[in-house]
């Protein structure tokens, strides 16, 4: 078998099936055939990411993971779906039914449709939308509408608490979220996903042409990834659903299945804006260097999601978790003018003769910018006089 | 019935009942809500004569609508934050008793 | 009149009508925000992607939320013991139902038609152009009027100092 062949396995046997199929259900067909492996493989590597994370943040904390289920502990997800699918569904008395139930709904399609415009492989892409890149952001919003339902339906002060400040904390950052994907498209001058990693897919001198690869892109990269872990709520920005802060915030009163369906909305979302953050920078499905091309895509774009999986994993257990302001004041004050600073700098590329000038020039209009607007947000602020009141 | 009267005739419908609710509702946010849907169904109408009008290369449709959009995102926060400071001053929101500039 | 006009059609209406006549102010926004997502849908129909997804974008995205966070600000979110519709509401539906009779009088006796033509396929560069090349000046006045609104928005919402 050609590395061409094992390259396109997956098309082959999507095209051979649909020889098979009567011509006037091909539309349908297709359709399913394409998003079944999609609805298949993702909640595989949830499952798989769940045992990861507790194994990998158990040994940075200097002890074993869960190890009791399977070899090594990696049969946990089972263990943990038979409990969540026989718990029983608690639904708080004065709770809004309707809102309640549909709240894990919509945060699970909307997470499920963002996969629609990644391509996971050469010629692997569900739909190339014209405007897939648009369509990923119009999608990733609709989360916040969810996580706003689930904390208001239940009605409880702790929920309505922990969705104001999740839906606060994703509406900050989804402006830096945008505007650090915007320099990418500015660089190639079209939305759509797969003419974006086609144009990421060529090699000079055997290195790809990835967009990680020039000053903006790295900056836009590092941008993109804090903006998505507070996307997704994930630690270090963990304040809204933070066991030890708040109790677990917007899901505090859901219990078995639905409480497991938030947490596949929510690692789904994280799967696909490092989807997207691999599509945008890391050029999708192609290799680093040109004498490696012999791998399959897929297994480029599963070895990058893993390695993004495990940084997040490795984040989660280092930082500490952020204070809500801390957090707010990163996204509109140093985030924001970082992101529209890289705007600038890509245009500066663009319009810049090729040579080692131009580097040196995009890269000192964002360093420096950077560490200037550092040391200002972080010189000592005048704190009000802690005043104490005690239950006399 | 052409598919343009069909799609007319529906923004019709959405104007006629963002129409309503903006004048027989009490709270502010609400009226504010039917003014938004009023603008939605002028929206869709341009894209309904955009994609059946004799010229669609000329994207006027698409373009029209776009700002459309944009200046209802600017005014519904413009609004809400009026509603806000109105709030703030009378302690409700309820427009019937929002009929005196004393105060 | 397709099928999936009907549907859209029906869930948008649905929606609509939802948002204008439910009494529980966070159910409103909720239908008002079906609402969008039907309307954001029949353009998509329409062959418009790039304004279906930006009303996406915007409306479920953001004017959505703003509404629901002035409910909760302005406490208008619990049961409430009065009336939630106007004094003078029959006027109001009265008024909006001879507006529906105008306007449909209108377009069913103008005989209008539809050229029998194929969706023209619109892509994002050739909106691009357009907005810097024609529409360069709308652009401009956009940006002008978004960032008053920034600004106005901000300022007339702030809590304002307690003069002593």
């Amino acid at each position: 078998m050609s590395a061409q062949t094992v390259d396109q396995i997956f098309v082959l046997i999507k095209a051979w099936l649909m020889g098979h199929v009567p011509i006037a259900f091909q539309p349908i067909a297709s359709a399913i055939l394409s998003v079944a492996p999609v609805l298949v493989v993702f909640p595989l590597l949830f499952a798989i990411t769940t045992v990861l994370e507790r194994k990998g943040l158990g040994r940075m904390q200097n002890r074993y993971g869960p190890n009791r289920v399977g070899p090594y502990g990696f049969l946990q997800p089972m263990a943990d779906g038979i409990k969540s699918l026989t718990k029983e569904d608690i639904i708080p008395r004065s709770a809004d039914a309707v809102v309640h139930f549909l709240a894990p709904l919509l945060l699970v399609l909307a997470s499920f449709l963002a996969y629609a415009v990644l391509p996971i492989g050469r010629n692997m892409v569900i739909t190339d939308l014209n405007a897939g890149v648009l369509f990923f952001f119009a999608i990733g919003s609709m989360v916040e509408l969810a996580v706003f339902m689930a904390g208001w339906s239940s009605r409880s002060k702790y929920s309505l608490l922990g969705a104001m400040r999740a839906v606060a904390q994703m509406i900050s950052y989804e402006i830096p979220l945008v505007l650090s994907a915007i320099v990418v498209i500015m660089a190639t001058g079209t939305l759509s996903t797969v003419a974006i990693v086609d144009k990421q897919a060529v090699y000079t001198h055997g290195v790809a042409h990835w967009f990680l690869f020039t000053p903006w892109g790295f900056v836009g990269f590092i941008l993109f990834m804090i903006a998505a872990t507070a996307e997704s709520n994930r630690s270090p920005f963990d304040l809204p659903e933070g066991e030890s802060e708040i109790i677990a915030g917007y899901y505090i009163e859901y219990s078995g299945f639905k409480f497991a369906l938030f947490f596949l909305g929510e690692y789904l979302g994280m799967f696909a804006t490092s989807g997207l953050a691999i599509t945008l920078f890391l050029g999708g499905w192609s290799a680093p260097v040109s004498f490696l091309t012999w791998i399959p895509s897929y297994i480029w774009f599963f070895l990058k999601l893993l390695v993004f999986i495990f940084v997040f994993i490795w984040v989660r257990g280092t930082f500490p978790r952020l204070r809500m302001d801390q957090l707010m004041g990163l996204a509109w004050k140093f985030m924001l003018p970082m992101t529209l600073l890289n705007v600038f700098d890509v245009g500066i590329w663009h319009l810049m003769p090729h040579g080692i000038l131009r580097w040196i020039v995009c890269t000192a209009v964002l360093i420096l910018p950077a560490m200037l607007l550092s040391r200002t947000l972080n010189r000592k602020q005048k704190l009000q006089t802690r005043t104490y009141r005690y239950a006399d | 019935m052409s598919p343009l009267t069909s799609y007319l005739l529906l923004s019709a419908m959405i104007f006629s009942i963002g129409l309503a609710g903006a004048l027989s509702r009490r709270n502010a946010i609400l009226v504010l809500s039917g003014i938004e849907l009023m603008l939605n169904a002028a929206n869709l109408n341009f894209i309904a004569f955009w994609r059946y009008g004799p010229n669609p290369a000329a994207l006027t449709g698409i373009m029209f609508t776009i700002f459309s959009i944009s200046i209802a995102a600017a005014e519904a926060a413009v609004g809400l934050g009026i509603i806000l400071a109105v709030y703030r001053h009378t302690r409700n929101t309820d427009l019937d008793q929002m009929n005196s500039m004393k105060g | 009149m397709t099928v999936t006009f009907l549907i859209l059609a029906a869930l948008t209406i649905i929606g609509a009508s939802a948002a204008m006549g439910l009494r529980n102010l966070i159910h409103c926004v909720l239908a008002l925000t079906l609402g969008f997502v039907g309307l954001a849908m029949l353009y998509l129909e329409l062959g418009a992607q790039f304004v279906g997804f930006t009303q996406i974008l915007v409306y479920v995205g953001a004017v959505a939320i703003l509404s629901v966070f002035a409910i909760m600000m302005t406490r208008s979110a619990g049961p409430h013991a009065e009336p939630a519709l106007s004094a003078s509401w029959i006027i109001g539906l009265v008024v909006a139902g001879a507006t529906f009779a105008v306007l449909a009088w209108a377009i069913l006796s103008s005989g209008i038609t539809a050229p029998a033509t194929e969706a023209p396929d619109v892509s994002v560069k050739q909106i691009g152009d357009a907005l810097m090349h024609s529409y360069a000046v709308p652009l401009e006045i956009m940006g002008l009027l978004l960032t008053a609104a920034l600004i106005g928005a901000v300022i007339i919402a702030m809590p304002q100092e307690k003069t002593p």
